[in-house]
């Protein structure tokens, strides 16, 4: 007969006493592993709250950035480089500039990458005499667009595709009023041009003009290598160069000047960078929030994790002074026939760790799901291994059994204390 | 053989003491088997639980054998209780969770023993309870578990035996089984003191002592011991 079987014997006999005490234990370890866990769990819930705005927000701005690129292509280009010279109200009257530029200042700007513009188009735009119709016109030659590599996978196609030498694009009601269509031909000062294209009606001026390449054009207009405008596409490539179109292109062609046209744009831009910078006042405020419901949890467990483990303590010590009272006749008996107190005292106190580790295993594994069911963390999830850190793990699996050891004490001494003489002769 | 040498008990609560044992002085041969009687409160159980080892007297010495239990260091004295002396009681003892042959086996708990588990069923059997080995107490009729007290009291085959009203709550059949059974103790060279009301059961010893007041006041031989001379 050993202290070890005595002490399980006794366990399975006084059973509600032992799972009243390990249920004190278990409250206590789980109390605070889950208290460990909710608040491991509250931060990697923030993390993932958080990963999730983000990634809404930066899909969020993806789909504006494609309806604004959208919007504005479908508006054509909205931003018109000019020599610094250029009066407005001129431009505005005669509907073309009248100050020309060298014809490599787009490809300048290319060059330079310029981060606030995308689909440079040079063009040279006069109104013109058109003898065979006996009329004028207001012509505009293009070569194509020049490409500015700003890093994206697959560069947008041209807003305008180039005019080939020998073939002319013209304006609706320019087309309407000639009688010709597609693949007609058409004869100007002389030369005889391919209709390739007939724009759609848009509106604006465009629908009297003709385009032809910009070769032909500076040859009728007898400005070799030069143009009076550069059209481009404001492009919010990065929000931050809203409205700094002017300064960019200055600092590269410092004799320009720019003239943006579609006000509307940069409301539209104005506002997405208003829902972006909302998304980001969001996003903080949550992270706001849940460091307050961290503080507040945290707050919470470090009141309750001392008064399980006290609560614990007490019941554990209220339980073992019960346990050896109704021990009393037994204890007195074994010590009249030779058990040393020490055994006594061994036996109460290995029940106590029995009980401990038992709470603190099951303790341990309530908590960690209580914890992440708080903390509203799936088990299975990525992360939820996370949950519960070594240290807490040893810290319940050992502390548990000492601490029951600890409020069994008293009660143990006190049982090994016990003179048999004096239980023997109450009985 | 067991030597109580003038001795004295007086157990004091706050300003009262009530005088147990005054100056006691017996002597029990080896193989003797003694009856202590008186009335209630008379120093009875303080005298067996003295001889027992577990109550330090104020005065005197008990020696078993030759040593004296008092002077011992309290582990030793633990020690020689558990190898020396067996304990039955009128209330039993057992320990209500364990099943017979743990109980008889209890006193390897103190003393570990070779071939225990042979020597407790050896007794189990000699007291007809070998088919109750897994019963525990409350399994048991009074009888019972009296003769399971008893085995447990020779598992380590004692010199002395000190038994307290053992047949205070038994039938008659089951109280001469006990005491037949502590009179082949004795018979075997054992040394048995028994402590009874019932003139029945101290008429199994050899001697009666009789106790009034802490005092010995008379101690002679029964009809038992008498009839074992004659016999003799």
């Amino acid at each position: 007969m050993s202290v070890f079987r005595l002490s399980l014997r006794e366990i399975t006999h006084r059973k509600l006493s032992f799972m009243l005490g390990l249920l004190s234990i278990m409250i206590a370890v789980g109390v605070l592993v889950g208290a460990v866990t909710m608040l491991n769990g509250h931060d990697l819930r923030t993390e993932q709250v958080i990963a999730q705005k983000e990634a809404e927000t930066r899909e969020e701005m993806a789909r504006m950035e494609d309806d604004y690129r959208r919007i504005m292509k479908d508006m054509g280009y909205n931003v018109l480089i000019l020599h610094e010279n250029q009066d407005i109200d001129e431009l505005e009257q005669l509907g073309y500039p009248t100050h020309y530029m060298p014809e490599d200042y787009a490809q300048r700007l290319a060059d330079e990458k310029i981060s606030t513009l995308n689909h440079l188009l040079p063009l040279l735009q006069e109104r013109v005499n058109w003898p065979e119709r006996g009329s004028e016109v207001l012509l505009t030659g293009v070569r194509g667009q020049v490409p500015i590599f700003h890093g994206m996978k697959h560069e947008r196609p041209p807003i305008m595709d180039p005019v080939d030498p020998g073939e002319i694009k013209l304006g609706y009601d320019l087309a309407r009023s000639m009688e010709v269509g597609e693949d007609d031909t058409v004869t100007m000062r002389g030369t005889e041009l391919l209709v390739r294209e007939v724009y759609n009606r848009r509106g604006t001026q465009d629908d009297l003009t003709a385009w032809v390449s910009l070769a032909q054009a500076q040859e009728w207009m007898g400005r070799p290598e030069q143009i009076n405008g550069i059209l481009a596409l404001e492009c919010i490539c990065d929000p931050g160069d809203l409205g700094a179109i002017q300064q960019t292109v200055r600092a590269i062609l410092p004799d320009t000047q720019t003239y943006e046209f579609a006000s509307l744009i940069q409301a539209r831009g104005l506002a997405r960078q208003r829902a972006a910078e909302a998304h980001e006042t969001a996003i903080e405020q949550e992270m706001l929030y849940r460091a307050s419901l961290r503080e507040e949890r945290r707050a919470f467990a470090s009141i309750l994790v001392p008064v399980a483990a006290i609560g614990a303590a007490a019941w554990v010590m209220f339980l073992m002074m019960g346990n050896v009272r109704e021990r009393r006749s037994e204890i007195g008996i074994l010590r009249a026939i030779g058990v040393r107190a020490g055994m006594i005292q061994r036996a109460f106190l290995l029940k106590a760790v029995l009980m401990g580790l038992l709470g603190g295993i099951i303790g341990l594994m309530a908590g960690v799901f209580i914890g992440a069911w708080l903390s509203e963390i799936a088990p299975g999830i990525q992360g939820f291994g996370a949950l519960v850190e070594a240290r807490v793990m040893v810290a319940a699996l050992a502390g548990a059994p000492v601490l029951a050891a600890l409020a069994s004490w008293l009660p143990a001494s006190l049982a090994a204390r016990q003179d048999p003489a004096i239980v023997l002769q109450e009985e | 053989m067991v030597r109580v040498d003038d001795v004295s008990k007086t157990y004091r609560t706050g300003v009262e003491s009530v005088t147990a044992l005054d100056s006691v002085t017996l002597q029990i041969e080896t193989g003797g088997f003694v009856a202590v009687q008186g009335p209630s409160g008379c120093g009875k159980t303080t005298l067996l639980l003295t001889v027992g080892g577990l109550l330090k007297p104020d005065n005197g010495s008990v020696t078993i054998d030759g040593e004296s239990l008092y002077e011992m260091p309290i582990e030793r004295r633990t020690k020689f209780r558990a190898g020396s002396i067996g304990f039955v009681f009128q209330q039993f003892h057992l320990v209500p969770y364990l099943n017979v042959r743990d109980n008889v086996l209890a006193p390897t708990m103190a003393l570990p023993l070779d071939d225990a588990r042979e020597r407790a069923e050896e007794l189990l059997e000699e007291f007809n309870l070998l088919d109750r080995l897994k019963h525990t107490p409350a399994e048991l009729s009074t009888g019972e578990r009296q003769r399971v007290a008893l085995a447990r009291a020779m598992l380590h085959e004692p010199r002395v035996i000190l038994a307290d009203e053992p047949t205070g709550n038994l039938d008659e059949r089951n109280a001469e089984i006990v005491l037949g059974a502590l009179a082949e103790f004795a018979g075997a060279g054992g040394t048995v003191m028994l402590v009874t009301h019932d003139n029945a059961a101290a008429a199994w010893a050899e001697r009666i002592l009789r106790i009034d007041r802490g005092r010995l006041v008379e101690g002679g031989e029964t009809a038992a011991r008498h009839n074992a001379k004659a016999a003799g």
